[in-house]
C-alpha cells in the first residue's frame, strides 16, 4: 500500500529525514517510535502533503501512485487520514460542516453519491458513540474550546466517518488519560480490516498495549535504526531509547 | 474670501435656515437645539485630516458634492421597498425616505393602545416635554460636527419609548432610505424605562446604486435593568456616503448590546460612544465591517467606564479585498470612579489582498486601580495551520479558503439573534467575499 524509498527532507534547510526506507501492506498496523526530535512528526507531515518540507532525495509510492506528486486535498480524498498531535481550532467553522464538507468531497472523488442529511447524521451517531462523544460538540465550531481529550476524541471521529484506507496517527496518545486513551484505541482497531493500514507514530508503548501493532521502528535521527515485532516496543519501554542510538551511531 | 454660494458649510447652513421655519416642534427648547447646533457647525465646518479623530478619513470627496437637503415626498412603492430589502424579517416596520417618515410603508407598535415606536416630527409637536431630557443630550454636538450638522436640521426620525416593563418580542426595524443626490439626515431617539426590553434594527440602504450622503445620529437612553439589543445595518449604496454616530447612555444594571454591520457605501465613518454612567451597567459591541474595490471604513469606538462594577465587552472584525481600507480606534476609557471594571477590547483583521490596508488602533486609558482590562488587535492572511488542516480532511484550497473567509466574519453574525437576519447577511457575505461561490453545506452551520 506504501512504499517509502530513501526519503530525504529538509526543513528550512536543516535535513530532518535522512534516508527512509518503509513498506506498509494493507492489512497492517506499524508503529514509528523515537526519541524526541527524531522526525517522527515530519515524516507523518510529508506524507499528508504538508508546505514547507522540501523533499531532496526519494521516493513515496501509495497505491501504486506517486504520493508526492499530490496535493494535501488529493491525497486526503485516495484515502490517507493524518490524525493531528495538536488539532487547531477552527471559530466559525462547526464541526459538523467539516465532516459533511470532507466526506463529500472524498466520495465525489471516489464516484460515489453524496450522502443525504439523514444517511449523514445516522452515520455520524454511530461513530460518536464509538469514541463516547456527545453530538451537542458536533454543532460546535471545530475544537473551539475542546480540552486535549476531546481533541483527540474528534480526531478518532473523524477518520471514524472518512474510513480512510492509510491512517497516520501523529502522536494521538499525547496528554490523554486511560480512559481516553482506551477510547481512542477502540477508535483505531475498529478501522483495522485487511484493506486498511494505521501507521502509529508515538513517544510511549502504552498506546500499544491497546493497539497492537504489526511491525515496530525505531527512529533515531532521520532514519529507521531498527525494526521488529511488537516485543521491540516493549524492550524499548524497558530499556529507554539510548541503546537503539548508541547501535545507530556505532 | 469664501464664496457662500458654493462653499458647502454654508450652503447647507443657508438650506438648513431656509427650513427651520417650517421644521416642527414649537418649543423654544429645540429651536435652540436647532441653532446651537448650526452655529457649532458654522464654527467648525467639516472635520479634515488635520483632526486627531479624523487622521485616516479624508471627506474631501464628500464636501464637494453638491448634495441637496430635500423635504419633498420621493415617491416608493412597497414593492420597490421589498426589493431593497431581500429576505425580510418579522418585525415591526418604521420607514422613512431620506429621514422623512413614511407612515404607508410602516406598521409601528403598540402596547395598550400607544404607539412605542413613532415618527419624531410628531413627538416634536406633541411629546416634546418627554424628548427635552434626551433629544441632544446623549450625542455632544461640541465633540462630533457632523452630528451637529443633523441636529442643526433636526425635523423628523424615529421615537421609540419603551414603556416601564415591557419586553417586545418583535424587534423593531427602523428602514433608512437615502435617494439619488440627498442630504439624508436620519435621526432616532431611543428611550427604554425602567426594566424594559427591546430590539431595535436600524437599517440603512439606497436606491440603486446612487449617490447620496446619509449623515445619521441615534441616541439611546437605557433606564435602570433595561436591555436593549441593537443593529445597526449599513447596507447603503455602493457610491453612498454614510457617516453615523450612536450615542448611548446607561444607567444601573442595563444592559446595552451593540450589532454593527457595516457592507456597503463608498466612505463611511461610524462613531459608537457608549457612557457606563452608573454601577453595574453592561455594554457588548459587536461589530463586522467588509470593504472591497476602494470602499473606506471607518469605525470609531468610545466606551466610556464613569461608575464602579461595569463590564463592557468588544469584538470587532474586519475583512478587507481589493483596494478596500478600513480604520478601526476603539477607545476603552476608565474613570477614576469606576472601579472593579471589567473590559476586553478585541479586534482581528483579514487581509484577501496586496493592497487592502487597515489601520487599527485599540486605546486604553485607566485612571482607576482596581480594574480588569485587557485589548488586542491583530491583522493577518488565513491562517495556515487551519488551511492544512482543512485540506488535510480532503477540502480544496479554493474551497478552505472560502471557508476560512467565511467562518472568519461568521465569527461576529453568529452572535445575532435573529435567525433571518443571520441567513440574510450569510448570504450577503457569500456573495460579496465569494464572489457567489457557494459554500454548499452552509445550512449545517
Amino acid at each position: 500500500m506504501l512504499s517509502i524509498k530513501n526519503l530525504h527532507v529538509r526543513v528550512d534547510d536543516k535535513p530532518i529525514l535522512k534516508g527512509i526506507d518503509l513498506d506498509v501492506k494493507a492489512g497492517e498496523v506499524h508503529a514509528i517510535m523515537g526519541p524526541n526530535g527524531s522526525g517522527k512528526s515530519t515524516l507523518a507531515h510529508v506524507l499528508a502533503g504538508r508546505e514547507g518540507y522540501e523533499v531532496t532525495e526519494g521516493t513515496v509510492t501509495y497505491q501504486g501512485k506517486d504520493l508526492l506528486s499530490l496535493s494535501a486535498e488529493q491525497r486526503a480524498r485516495e484515502g490517507i487520514f493524518l490524525g493531528f498531535q495538536y488539532p487547531v481550532e477552527i471559530p466559525g467553522v462547526s464541526n459538523i460542516y467539516l465532516l459533511k464538507a470532507a466526506l463529500n468531497a472524498i466520495r465525489k472523488h471516489r464516484g460515489e453519491e453524496e450522502l443525504d442529511a439523514i444517511d449523514f447524521l445516522a452515520r455520524v451517531r454511530e461513530k460518536l458513540k464509538l469514541v463516547d462523544m456527545s453530538e451537542d460538540l458536533m454543532y460546535r465550531s471545530v475544537n473551539e474550546g475542546f480540552s486535549g481529550g476531546e481533541r483527540k476524541r474528534n480526531e478518532i471521529l473523524q477518520m471514524a466517518v472518512l474510513e480512510p484506507r492509510l491512517a497516520l496517527l501523529d502522536e494521538t496518545d499525547s496528554g490523554l488519560d486511560i480512559d481516553a486513551l482506551k477510547t481512542v484505541a477502540n477508535g483505531v482497531n475498529a478501522l483495522r480490516t485487511p484493506e486498511r493500514a494505521v501507521v502509529v507514530v508515538t513517544h510511549y508503548q502504552r498506546l500499544l498495549n491497546y493497539v497492537v501493532p504489526d511491525v515496530v521502528h525505531v527512529l533515531v535521527q532521520g532514519r529507521i535504526a531498527k525494526s521488529g515485532d511488537k516485543g521491540l516496543a516493549h524492550e524499548l519501554e524497558r530499556r529507554g531509547y539510548g541503546w537503539v542510538e548508541s547501535a545507530a551511531r556505532a | 474670501m469664501v464664496n457662500t454660494e458654493t462653499d458647502p458649510k454654508h450652503r447647507y447652513l443657508q438650506a438648513a435656515r431656509a427650513l427651520n421655519s417650517q421644521l416642527p416642534g414649537h418649543r423654544a427648547w429645540i429651536k435652540a437645539l436647532r441653532e446651537r447646533a448650526s452655529a457649532r457647525f458654522d464654527a467648525v465646518g467639516f472635520p479634515t485630516m488635520r483632526d486627531e479623530a479624523w487622521k485616516y478619513t479624508n471627506l474631501a470627496s464628500l464636501v464637494r458634492q453638491p448634495f441637496h437637503a430635500v423635504s419633498d415626498a420621493t415617491p416608493l412603492t412597497r414593492e420597490q421597498l421589498e426589493r431593497l430589502l431581500p429576505n425580510a424579517f418579522d418585525a415591526f416596520r418604521l420607514v422613512f425616505i431620506n429621514g422623512r417618515y413614511r407612515p404607508e410603508l410602516s406598521n409601528p407598535p403598540h402596547v395598550d393602545g400607544r404607539e412605542i415606536a413613532r415618527p419624531l416630527a410628531d413627538a416634536l409637536d406633541r411629546d416634546a416635554e418627554a424628548l427635552e431630557p434626551h433629544l441632544g443630550q446623549v450625542v455632544s454636538i461640541e465633540a462630533h460636527p457632523l452630528a451637529a450638522l443633523n441636529t442643526a436640521f433636526l425635523a423628523d426620525g424615529a421615537y421609540v419609548s419603551l414603556p416601564e416593563g415591557v419586553a417586545l418580542e418583535r424587534p423593531i426595524h427602523l428602514i433608512y432610505v437615502a435617494t439619488a443626490d440627498a442630504l439624508a439626515q436620519p435621526r432616532a431617539l431611543i428611550v427604554a424605562r425602567s426594566g424594559s426590553r427591546a430590539t431595535v434594527v436600524e437599517q440603512y440602504v439606497g436606491i440603486d446604486e446612487s449617490r447620496y450622503f446619509t449623515n445619521a445620529v441615534t441616541e439611546v437612553v437605557l433606564e435602570r435593568g433595561a436591555r436593549v439589543e441593537h443593529y445597526r445595518l449599513q447596507t447603503e449604496s455602493r457610491l453612498g456616503f454614510h457617516v453615523n454616530g450612536l450615542h448611548v447612555r446607561q444607567h444601573e444594571n442595563s444592559e446595552f448590546i451593540s450589532q454593527a454591520i457595516d457592507l456597503g457605501g463608498l466612505l463611511v465613518r461610524n462613531d459608537l460612544y457608549a457612557l457606563l454612567d452608573a454601577p453595574g451597567a453592561s455594554c457588548s459591541l459587536n461589530g463586522l465591517y467588509v470593504a472591497d474595490g476602494r470602499q473606506h471604513v471607518d469605525n470609531h469606538t468610545y466606551i466610556a467606564h464613569a461608575k464602579p462594577r461595569c463590564t463592557s465587552r468588544e469584538f470587532y472584525k474586519g475583512v478587507l479585498d481589493g483596494r478596500g481600507r478600513a480604520v478601526f480606534n476603539g477607545r476603552v476609557v476608565v474613570q477614576p470612579d469606576a472601579q472593579r471594571t471589567d473590559a476586553e477590547q478585541i479586534n482581528n483583521n483579514l487581509l484577501l489582498s496586496e493592497d487592502a490596508e487597515i489601520d487599527t488602533k485599540p486605546e486604553l486609558e485607566i485612571y482607576a486601580d482596581d480594574v480588569k482590562c485587557s485589548h488586542g488587535a491583530t491583522v493577518g492572511q488565513l491562517d495556515l495551520d487551519q488551511l492544512f488542516y482543512l485540506r488535510s480532511r480532503g477540502v480544496d484550497d479554493a474551497q478552505a479558503r472560502d471557508l476560512l473567509t467565511f467562518a472568519f466574519a461568521n465569527d461576529v453574525l453568529r452572535r445575532f439573534r435573529i435567525a433571518p437576519l443571520r441567513a440574510m447577511l450569510e448570504h450577503s457575505i457569500t456573495t460579496r467575499l465569494l464572489r457567489g461561490r457557494k459554500l454548499r453545506e452552509l445550512e449545517l452551520i
